[in-house]
């Protein structure tokens, strides 16, 4: 899969001499604790000069609730751990040219993966009834079914990119998106590891 | 006990049973034994009692005649007469019809293919002589072979004969053993020991199992014969404990070769000197591995260790070792007392004498067979193995067990041979052949083989340890039909891996079963494929196995 | 008295010329020249087991692939330590240890200081690709000053190794086998109730992971003390 995020139209556009269309980018947030997107955040005045050539089409940080028909590049953080990460996870890749897998969780599954040694119904019966402090039971409506284990992104649609890092650090985060957007392809083992 | 007298005794042995009308012979090894052959033998021996014939009907129990499908087996000599489904009610018209013609219910054919093709050098006197008996063996020309090593030859001219035979290690990888012979006899040090390897793991194996059962005296006059020819005066029998036949009639042949002066101190007269003990195997197909079998002979865990330096260098307790096969031992005997350039005679230019297979599967008649090597896999199949049963149809071989291969219909003519049978693939190993039919899949074949080999892995190693239970579980998804493009190339970096990677021959050969099964039935592999599966609702919930 | 002299050999290692005594491995002198050949259960002072697979090399005129941990020098040896294809096998291998336990580094007391983790980033692995097989293991905090979690145990048996060899108690020993293979005390009786053990802490300073670290360390906390085994054998006047 390429990574290279310079749409072909806009190639032809910036041959024409008219100015470089944004690149269309997205973050998702699965099964994981929400760090990776914090560290995103941390970016921090960076984000103003990413915003120049990037536009936020879909992000827990935005408005649309619908992930668009097309986007350039999609940050995933999480692992895979319920049945509707699973739907979001088929929609996200087959709408989207370069998939990051965003840290730990999506690439190793880390600590969602925890619960794997251990049976769905144990989970529940832990979680819902040992340790409920109220009104124990298993809730049957809007929260999501979980699968047998939570398990990393690549193992159910085709990663491009693997951004390890437990969360990964800002700097590498930045360092991605701007060699992305050069077209430059990045050595992250370079710069992080799992569980930095 | 010298030479003299052991051949005095062959022949007062001989005469003594040439005086006999009959003798019946009743199968009591492992499958015939299972299949109630022990009553057979008690009610005949009380009916002779009873009719009071016993000076002229010898009724014995024998080793394995091969058609264990068939058994118990009984056969009446010197008329040659075979019996087959023999029960203990057969006895009284059994006994009846020794003056007259065969009782034809239970009379089996002997001029079958089954019998006719094969060639017995190893299984020579197996379901003709009592293994519990050391004067039989010694009737039929045992242990001659070794006072012919002891007093006519020298120990280098001993190895000259074996590296003129040509024969190659039976154990599976099929080194030559005159070669091993000649490293360990040249190695210096002032212990060495002789090992028999009889711990025979494969599924659906059962070669060493039966020779030990059936001729124990023959395995041990290898041994003693492969000590004199290296400088070794110690040896040890590693038998599998699931054997307990064999270990039984192990040790009364050691006691009986012990009080006749044919192993212990000054054997046959000379100050040659051999002590054979046995060691029991606690059930791990690792120990197979020659260093692993070293280990758990010597107290520790059974785990391989990297090779060089070879067990003919640095071996058992660090000494110069020879680790050789049963059936492999087996075959010294006759080496010397024929001669190497007889042996050598038999089989192919690269794979001298026979070999032995347990013929299991689908095919009509299982049970052990010793056939030349060279014979192609379509007559063992189906002139001696008859074919597969009615209503089906050919579809594969697998030799070599776990670390062989499955052999499909158009190569069927290939000939038997180390070299050829690594080219399919596959490997000669120690002699497991499994007939597979059309209802059979080659994807759960090589599963099946892979959780063997998962479960038996010693653990050492990653790329065994691990890569075998990565490949089992890949090859579940198969099974399941569940599995991707993806999978597929993951199975084959994984073989690749462990085929290359691993510590010992176990983990190396692993992946056979899988790479076979690819290179001649990849269609089943892609037929099992997510994508060419009709579509299922909820097939990807059930992706995350728990 | 006069010693013999040290015989020595000749051979190149990635194209390099190198000289060895003929009594060094392949990885002794790859060492000695500065080319890393990556380990995981070879440690200095302990026996070499060729168990791991990582320091696998070419041997050019063998089919073979050989372990430099345990593979002696000869005249002449061209060895190949780099190639494609150990480079894939060595990651291939890694990839499999993380795919075989349980090792979550972002929760782990030796995160940072781990040989599995650093293996991993120097060979460039950024993601496992074989199937997580999330095996139920268990941890073992019996001990009143140490904790065995087996979770994060790649069976290097270092720890069976520097307690036989270098403590003399023969505390460890491997049980089971294939991926069911686990790491013992005694017996497999609790560590904490193990009669042999001295309580030395040469296990934990080997052990290459977190699988064996002190009570009441938490994430990243366990630092391991990689320079006290070659000190120990320093004091202890070992040669070599």
């Amino acid at each position: 899969m390429s990574t290279d995020l310079t749409p072909p139209t806009a190639r032809s556009d910036a041959e024409r001499g008219e100015p470089k269309p944004k690149v269309k980018a997205a973050t998702v947030w699965l099964d994981g604790c929400s760090g990776c997107h914090m560290s995103f955040l941390d970016i921090d005045e960076r984000l103003i000069e990413l915003a120049q050539h990037i536009d936020m089409v879909y992000s827990p940080l935005v408005d649309p609730k619908q992930f668009p028909d097309h986007v350039d590049v999609a940050l995933v953080e999480g692992a895979v751990s319920s049945e509707e990460d699973l739907e979001k996870i088929k929609r996200i890749r087959k709408h989207t040219s370069i998939l990051i897998a965003f840290g730990d969780c999506a690439v190793t599954a880390n600590v969602p993966s925890m619960r794997n040694s251990f049976s769905v119904k144990d989970v529940y019966q832990r979680g819902y009834f040992e340790t409920a402090t109220r009104r124990a039971g298993v809730p049957d409506q809007v929260v999501p079914k979980l699968l047998p284990q939570a398990r990393p992104i690549h193992e159910y649609v085709p990663v491009d990119v693997f951004l390890q890092g437990c969360p990964p650090p800002a700097d590498v985060i930045y360092g991605l998106l701007t060699d992305l957007l050069a077209g430059r392809k990045p050595n992250l083992t370079e710069h992080t590891r799992f569980g930095r | 006990m010298t030479p003299e007298e052991l051949s005095e005794l062959a022949v007062a042995e001989r005469q003594r049973l040439d005086r006999l009308a009959h003798q019946i012979n009743v199968c009591t090894a492992t499958a015939c034994h299972a299949s109630g052959s022990e009553a057979i033998k008690t009610r005949l021996t009380a009916e002779v009692r009873e009719r009071g014939i016993s000076g002229q009907c010898l009724i014995r129990g024998v080793g394995c005649r091969g058609l264990c499908t068939n058994g118990p087996m009984v056969s009446v000599e010197p008329q040659g007469v075979l019996y087959q489904h023999v029960t203990a009610d057969d006895a009284p018209a059994l006994l009846d019809s020794l003056a007259s013609e065969p009782v034809s219910h239970i009379q089996a054919p002997t001029d079958d293919p089954f019998y006719t093709r094969q060639h017995r050098i190893v299984l020579e006197h197996a379901g003709e002589i009592d293994p519990e008996q050391i004067t039989e063996y010694i009737a039929v020309g045992g242990y001659q072979a070794l006072a012919k090593a002891l007093y006519e030859m020298s120990p280098a001219d001993v190895v000259d004969e074996l590296t003129t035979s040509g024969l190659r290690g039976r154990g599976g990888a099929g080194f030559p053993t005159g070669l091993k012979w000649r490293t360990v006899a040249k190695a210096l040090s002032d212990r060495k020991f002789v090992i028999c390897n009889g711990d025979e793991g494969d599924p659906g194996a059962f070669m060493d199992r039966s020779v030990l059962e059936s001729d124990p005296h023959r395995v041990l006059e290898g041994m003693a014969i492969a000590a004199y020819a290296v400088g070794a005066h110690e040896g040890f029998l590693y038998v599998r404990a699931e054997y307990p036949l064999a270990i039984k009639r192990l040790t009364t042949a050691i006691r009986q070769a012990r009080q006749r002066n044919l192993l212990g101190d000054a054997i046959l007269g000379t100050p040659f000197t051999f002590h054979v003990e046995i060691r029991l195997g606690a059930g791990a197909f690792v120990c197979g591995e020659e260093t692993a079998l070293i280990a758990s002979i010597e107290g520790e865990r059974g785990s391989p260790r990297p090779r060089p330096p070879y067990p003919a260098e640095v071996g058992l307790w660090g000494r110069p070792t020879l680790i050789n096969n049963v059936e492999t031992l087996a075959n010294i005997a006759p080496i010397i007392k024929n001669g190497g350039a007889w042996f050598a005679g038999i089989g192919t230019e690269k794979s001298k004498g026979t070999k032995v297979f347990a013929l299991t599967g689908q095919v009509k008649n299982t049970g052990l067979i010793e056939v030349p090597m060279g014979i192609s896999l379509r007559e063992i199949v189906f002139d001696i193995g008859g074919g597969v049963p009615e209503g089906r149809s050919f579809k594969a071989v697998q030799t070599g067990g776990p670390s062989g291969g499955c052999i499909p219909d158009e190569l069927l003519d290939s000939s038997v041979d180390y070299e050829s049978l690594t080219r399919l693939g596959s490997i000669m190993g120690s002699g497991g052949m499994i007939v597979m039919d059309n209802t059979s899949s080659m994807v759960e074949v090589a599963r099946y083989f892979m959780e063997f080999s998962m479960t038996e892995s010693c653990g050492k190693c990653i790329p065994c340890r691990v890569g075998t239970a990565e490949m089992h579980g890949i090859l579940t998804r198969f099974c399941e039909k569940r599995a991707t493009e993806r999978d597929l190339a993951l199975l084959e970096q994984l073989c690749d891996l462990t085929r290359h990677a691993s510590l010992c021959g176990l983990g190396q050969s692993a992946p056979n079963p899988i790479l076979s099964t690819l290179r001649y039935f990849k269609q089943e592999y892609l037929a099992a494929l997510e994508s060419n599966q009709p579509e299922e609702v909820g097939a990807a919930a059930e992706e995350g196995r728990s | 008295m006069t010693v013999p002299p040290a015989r020595i050999r000749t051979l190149t290692i990635d194209g390099k010329d190198v000289g060895a005594r003929e009594d060094e491995t392949i990885l002794d002198v790859a060492r000695e020249n500065g080319i890393w050949i990556p380990t995981l259960c070879q440690m200095t002072g302990l026996s070499n087991i060729g168990a791991c697979r990582l320091c696998l090399v070419e041997v050019a005129g063998s089919t073979k692939l050989q372990p430099a941990c345990v593979t002696r020098v000869e005249e002449g040896m061209q060895v190949t330590a780099h190639s494609d294809r150990l480079a894939e096998y060595r990651k291939m291998i890694v990839e499999l240890l993380f795919a075989e336990g349980n090792h979550i580094c972002s929760v782990c007391v030796t995160n940072g200081h781990c040989d599995l983790q650093w293996l991993a980033q120097r060979l460039e692995i950024d993601h496992i690709r074989f199937p997580y097989l999330y095996g139920k293991r268990s941890v073992d905090a019996s001990h009143e000053r140490f904790v065995l979690d087996h979770n994060r145990c790649v069976l290097c048996t270092r720890c069976v190794r520097v307690c036989d060899e270098v403590e003399g108690a023969h505390t460890w020993d491997i049980m089971g086998r294939g991926t069911n293979a686990r790491v013992i005390t005694d017996l497999a009786q609790p560590w904490g109730e193990s009669t042999s053990c001295t309580s030395c802490g040469k296990c934990v300073s080997v052990c290459p992971t977190g699988a064996l670290f002190e009570q009441g360390k938490a994430v990243t906390e366990m630092v391991k003390h990689r320079e006290l085994l070659p000190m120990l054998l320093t004091m202890r006047g070992r040669q070599r």
